[in-house]
């Protein structure tokens, strides 16, 4: 069993490797300007620079790239987190109205500065987001100590989001400056216009994140059997709850604060990676889920991009069509098994 | 002063700052069993929780080892005591082996991998408990009684010093009941761990534990041994018992006696009686007894069923005057029944009683 499980697992990386891989080669490739593989090979190995096809490439395409794999890997983690904190499936940044929270943040941050003509910073965003993060978080935390049902949470959680969208949309349609196209378009969630500086930004406070979660798997997998269970195994877990919601706040606050508020991802993917390894074992989870997550957002946001190419589609409405189903899926699974 | 493995000290326990139940002294020796018995809300559970640092106690201290408890470190504390507890858990995806395995939680690296010898440890609590066959099965698709096996092995194999367990037994049937209280009494004789826990049987808990303690009301009400506790006036006030009643013998309890004049007549003895009064309590007929020596195993259900006994002093003849208010009675009741199929010397005198009933076309066959 425990050979099959650890071929089982290999399997399983194996496979996100490949689609890894392969979606980057997929969002190299497409868009509008059409490139012959012959040409990306060469722009990539350094010849003929000089010229549109490879700035296309080196300063539109490859950020975008690595910006959707940080992104998409960080929120899935972000979401694995939640659902670990909450023991829901259901959970994550998005029905939580945490991407909302820091969206209004970063939203009302935003005009403000631009109407003093002041433009903000990849880290000021970050800081921005994590700001209106922990603000929903800590109204999601008030309400989940009055409720314990899992749907009553994420009811909350959705209300919430939809009351700070309201006030982002309010804001901004209230706002005067050239700047709201963009900023319009941010607020529904996209990872169009990612610079290298964005990336550089990003990966810094991704990877350090991560690094933090990884090496947090140990008491997160006591955690699974319950508050009281972990706390017997020596975890504590006052110092515990707090560092999962503030290492799920950044990572959440990350990607809103660059792509908007990115739907379902923080839940589907951590499900799929669960039933891909048939384990919840943190420690082959955490990777799985950020290898997995970047995989699903490569995925969308190339069908973003190319569906209706040269209109793009916001990303959100491509992973809720690939997201939803799955948690309808949960619930209904879920629901058997009670029975 | 006396050394004791685990005491308290004016320990009071409780909820939000307030103290529900005061000046528990727990005083155990190592390999000791301890079990907490009382009615439903007594608040077993929180004391249980307090003494295992799952709930801040109020005020007093609680020494593990004559070193105080809430001084000790998380992880320190952790490969002390381990717990099993009611709370249900819904852990998704992890086999009865992954479960296991997390006893192994104190003793291993950063990241939580375990080694041959931890993988040694598990499988050898697994084997412990009877439930090594079950490892790759998922812990959500096992029974409660198979499930409740696991979290014992996941307490053994935290290798504690002292175990503790919120009522283990519930949800259990008997023979599940009885296995996991072998294997309790298995581990205090072999790994001489200490043992506190709350039990509803109270049956089983006069026969498995080394001291009892009785939750009732504000302050413990009785704390001992099994034979000083054990009284049936005393458990049906601790419980407030008011029908049926509690044998402290047999650890039995039977059914409210029917009230009444007595209808039947059962002439027994030597254990052949017990069936039939429970029959005649079933049918809610009242009925009386007799003659039965008080040594008699019929004479320890007789005493809370039947409405009348007639009894003789332990290893005597039946004496003639005895035998006259058995036979006073007898002639009052509409029928007789006699199951005893053996006759000696000392119940020479029932055989006598069954002849005359028979004569009055009294004994039914």
């Amino acid at each position: 069993m425990e050979k099959k499980n650890r071929v089982r697992y290999t399997i399983a990386f194996i496979i996100l490797a490949i689609l890894l891989l392969l979606f980057i080669v997929i969002n190299i490739k497409a868009g509008s300007v059409d490139l012959s593989a012959g040409e990306i090979l060469s722009i990539l190995f350094g010849r003929n620079v000089d010229n549109t096809s490879a700035s296309i490439i080196w300063e539109i395409r490859m950020p975008r790239i690595w910006a959707v794999i940080l992104l998409g890997g960080a929120l899935a983690v972000s979401g694995f987190l939640l659902q670990t904190f909450f023991g829901n499936p259901i959970a994550g940044p998005f029905v939580l109205g945490i991407s909302s929270g820091a969206k209004l943040v970063v939203s009302l941050v935003m005009i403000f500065l631009l109407g003093r003509s002041i433009i903000i910073s990849s880290t000021g965003m970050i800081a921005a987001a994590f700001v209106g993060s922990m603000i929903s978080m800590g109204i999601v935390l008030l309400i989940s100590r009055k409720v314990k049902r899992m749907a009553m949470l994420v009811i909350s959680g959705v209300m919430i989001g939809y009351i700070c969208s309201a006030i982002t949309d309010f804001v901004v349609t209230f706002a005067d400056d050239s700047n709201i196209v963009n900023l319009h378009n941010w607020s529904l969630g996209s990872f169009s216009g990612m610079s290298w500086e964005n990336v550089k930004v990003m990966a810094i406070v991704i990877v350090i994140t991560m690094a933090i979660v990884f090496l947090m798997s140990k008491p997160i997998s006591a955690y699974q059997l319950g508050e009281e269970y972990a706390r017997n195994m020596g975890v504590n877990i006052k110092v515990f709850r707090i560092m999962l919601i503030l290492l799920s706040s950044i990572l959440s606050a990350s990607v809103t604060a660059f792509a908007g508020p990115i739907s379902f991802v923080g839940i589907a993917v951590p499900h799929l990676i669960k039933n891909l390894l048939k384990t919840a074992k943190p420690i082959l989870v955490i990777p799985a889920c950020f290898l997995g997550g970047a995989v699903f957002c490569l995925f969308c946001d190339w069908i973003a991009r190319t569906l209706f190419a040269p209109t793009e589609l916001s990303i959100s409405s491509v992973t809720a069509i690939f997201g939803a189903p799955v948690v309808i899926y949960i619930m209904i699974h879920r629901q058997q098994k009670l029975q | 002063m006396e050394q004791y493995f685990f005491h308290t000290e004016q320990l009071n326990v409780g909820y939000d700052g307030k103290a529900l139940i005061k000046d528990i002294e727990i005083k155990l020796n190592k390999g000791e069993i301890l079990t907490l018995i009382g009615p439903n809300g007594a608040g077993k559970s929180t004391i249980l929780k307090s003494i295992t640092r799952q709930l801040k106690t109020i005020s007093g201290t609680v020494y593990l080892e004559e070193k105080e408890m809430g001084k000790m470190s998380n992880k320190e504390l952790s490969k002390k005591l381990s717990v099993v507890l009611t709370s249900r858990m819904n852990p998704e995806l992890m086999t009865c082996e992954d479960i296991v395995s997390t006893g192994r939680y104190p003793y291993t690296g950063a990241l939580g991998i375990l080694s041959a010898n931890d993988k040694e440890k598990v499988r050898e609590a697994m084997e412990m408990v009877h439930a090594w066959d079950l490892k790759d099965r998922d812990f959500m698709a096992i029974s409660d009684g198979q499930r409740q096996r696991i979290l014992l092995a996941r307490a053994i194999c935290q290798e504690p010093e002292i175990i503790i367990l919120d009522e283990p037994t519930s949800f259990l049937d008997i023979r599940h009941k009885l296995e996991l209280l072998s294997i309790l009494k298995k581990m205090v004789l072999e790994k001489k761990v200490t043992v506190i826990m709350s039990l509803h049987e109270l049956d089983l808990a006069q026969k498995i534990s080394d001291k009892v303690m009785c939750v009732h009301g504000e302050y413990i009400e009785k704390y001992g041994t099994p034979e000083q506790i054990f009284d049936e006036e005393y458990i049906h006030s601790l419980y407030g018992v008011t029908s049926g009643s509690y044998n402290e013998n047999f650890g039995s309890l039977e059914i409210e006696a029917v009230k009444g004049e007595p209808r039947v007549f059962v002439i027994a003895g030597g254990g052949s009686g017990i069936p039939i009064y429970r029959q005649l309590v079933r049918a809610g007929v009242p009925f009386a007894t007799g003659v039965i020596h008080e040594n008699d195993i019929d004479y320890q259900v007789a005493k809370s069923l039947a409405t009348q006994v007639v009894t003789e002093k332990s290893f005597s003849r039946i004496s003639n005057e005895t035998m006259q208010k058995a036979r006073e009675i007898m002639m009052k009741c509409e029928v007789v029944l006699c199951p005893i199929t053996e006759f000696g010397e000392m119940n020479e005198n029932n055989w006598i009683l069954c002849m005359e009933a028979k004569k009055h076309g009294l004994l039914s066959e």
